[in-house]
């Protein structure tokens, strides 16, 4: 019978088993080879750990004199002010930039140009953006305000344009049959549908905006981060223990706010 | 006629309060933040000339310079990629631990929150600088600060994804007289095999990112390339660095976008 011969395979990915076994080959030699690049002989491994139980002996515990504890409050307060500062800047250049870059609002070649410059500011890190704003206007909180502006402005206007584009067009038209002209046509059939999901993304970005503050100070954008570098250079590990601790603690604050406003307000 | 009088609200008071509470509460938060960095803000007028006159510098890139970049754009992949592996392995263990369904007892439960939480909270670049200290600067040191930060991420989903098995399938391999090893392997693995895939590929694409910036702390990859054109004001081969960063980055994305619809 037909039926005893029917065998059962795994379901795969892959449509010939030859083929999955040269795609694992493939990643498998990738692997060794990246391993000999990055000089990750089982030697120095051992060495690295070895020295790092000596080493976590130096971190620990933190301690921080009354100086240097006046100093990470200080450069933390400056770190939270950047990141206050330019979620609002950014929120506020992402809305046009994300009617322009959804593609049932706005016409093709807007769309297009928009949606390049969301991609160039979401592929730089913000370590980046941050060294050239440094070079370009010069050292201190206002070129940490320019860097968090611009990731901001990819990374808002990306998921608000996203969100624009599933958008029920069936109100839209009905606002428009109604005689509205274009301006009430966007703040009357557009926007009541996509406010809830724009304060949930503020707040998210708002997040991820502390935590992007606390690191670009390591190349001169203002912030705990230069404290942090400079702690380093010092090798005074006691206290990068401190402000390391003092980084998590905020960036847990952080996160634990961006979770109950977004899971009250979505 | 009673219903005639009900009218109809968005939102009830105690919700509109507090929206208005938290509105007020942000503005003052930026207002202040403002004021606060008074200090170290001049004329933010000026920027968009500043930038402007930078992009000038910049145009056209200097295409020669891409001969020299190619050798540290590998080790850039190479960083990421080892980073991904050896955080997938790590992941495992922690996943484990912070999954409520497979975690031993509470205190375990609690050690692989932690782990998770303090791998997130730390930037990679801030892992970068502890590992330059420890294995000397070089690509090593950023493979394995990638591969730190890495570990939180992919544990705390994997563990999501752990807590949502079904559990029927895990009785009945144990039920066999399977080894708790044989359990992981035949119960719990096949079930979150593709959210394995699927995560680690997306963390990859997260870490080609991440490892273009280690180089300014000295933990290999392109960014030595980026910092030494930028400090020396060599314009044309920072824009020619960014682009190669920008293609790579974009590439990766689509390709990392194929294989999780592949696997999904």
């Amino acid at each position: 019978m037909a039926a005893g011969e029917r065998t059962w395979e795994r379901p795969t990915v892959f449509r010939r088993r030859e083929l999955k076994w040269a795609v694992y080959a493939g990643i498998l030699g990738f692997f060794v080879w990246s391993g000999f690049g990055v000089g990750a002989d089982p030697g120095r491994i051992a060495q690295g750990l070895g020295s790092a139980v000596s080493l976590v002996g130096d971190f620990l515990p933190p301690s921080a004199t009354p100086r240097q504890t006046e100093r990470i409050l200080e450069k933390m307060l400056e770190s939270v002010a950047m990141a206050m500062v330019s979620t609002l800047t950014g929120i506020v250049l992402s809305v046009p930039i994300a009617f322009m870059a959804a593609e049932n609002l706005s016409p093709k070649p807007l769309y297009a140009i928009n949606r390049g410059f969301i991609s160039v500011s979401r592929a730089f890190n913000a370590i980046i953006v941050a060294i050239i704003a440094v070079k370009a206007i010069g050292f201190g909180p206002l070129a940490g305000i320019l860097t968090i502006t611009f990731k901001t402005v990819g990374f808002f206007s990306k998921l608000l344009a996203e969100d624009l584009e599933d958008i029920d067009m069936g109100s839209v038209d009905a606002v428009r049959a109604s005689g509205a002209s274009p301006v009430q046509t966007l703040l009357y059939g557009v926007v009541p549908q996509i406010i809830p999901r724009f304060a949930g993304l503020s707040v998210y970005r708002w997040d991820i905006n502390i935590r992007t503050s606390t690191i670009i100070g390591i190349v001169g954008a203002g912030g705990i981060g230069s404290v942090l570098l400079t702690a380093f250079n010092r090798y005074d590990y006691q206290y990068v223990t401190a402000i390391l601790l003092s980084i998590i603690a905020v960036v847990l604050v952080a996160e634990g706010v961006s979770a109950v406003v977004r899971r009250r307000y979505n | 006629m009673a219903t005639d009088e009900r009218r109809w609200e968005r939102f009830d008071r105690r919700r509109r309060l507090g929206r208005f509470v938290l509105t007020v509460v942000a503005a003052v938060a930026v207002v202040g933040s403002w004021q606060f960095m008074d200090i170290g803000i001049v004329r933010p007028e000026t920027i968009p000339r500043e930038v402007g006159d930078l992009l000038v510098r910049m145009y056209p890139p200097d295409v020669a310079y891409t001969t020299r970049i190619v050798g540290p754009l590998i080790e850039t992949i190479q960083i990421a990629a080892l980073g991904t592996i050896g955080a997938l392995v790590l992941s495992i263990p922690v996943a484990l631990l912070a999954a409520e369904n497979t975690t031993p007892n509470a205190a375990t439960f609690w050690l692989g929150k932690l782990v998770v939480t303090v791998s997130r909270s730390v930037n990679t670049i801030i892992w970068a600088l502890f590992f330059v200290v420890l294995f000397g600067s070089g690509p090593l040191a950023g493979a394995v600060a990638i591969a730190f930060r890495s570990i939180g991420f992919l544990g705390k989903l994997l563990g999501e994804e752990i807590e949502e098995i079904d559990f029927g399938q895990v009785e009945a391999v144990r039920a066999a007289g399977a080894s708790s090893v044989q359990v992981l392997l035949y119960g719990i693995l096949p079930q979150v095999k593709p959210a394995l895939v699927g995560l680690s590929i997306y963390r990859w694409d997260i870490n080609i990112r991440d490892s273009t910036v280690l180089g300014f702390v000295g933990a290999g990859g392109i960014g030595v390339q980026l910092f030494r054109a930028v400090n020396a004001f060599a314009w044309q081969s920072v824009a020619t660095v960014l682009l190669v960063i920008l293609g790579v980055v974009v590439a990766t994305e689509s390709l990392s976008a194929y294989t999780r619809a592949l696997v999904r």
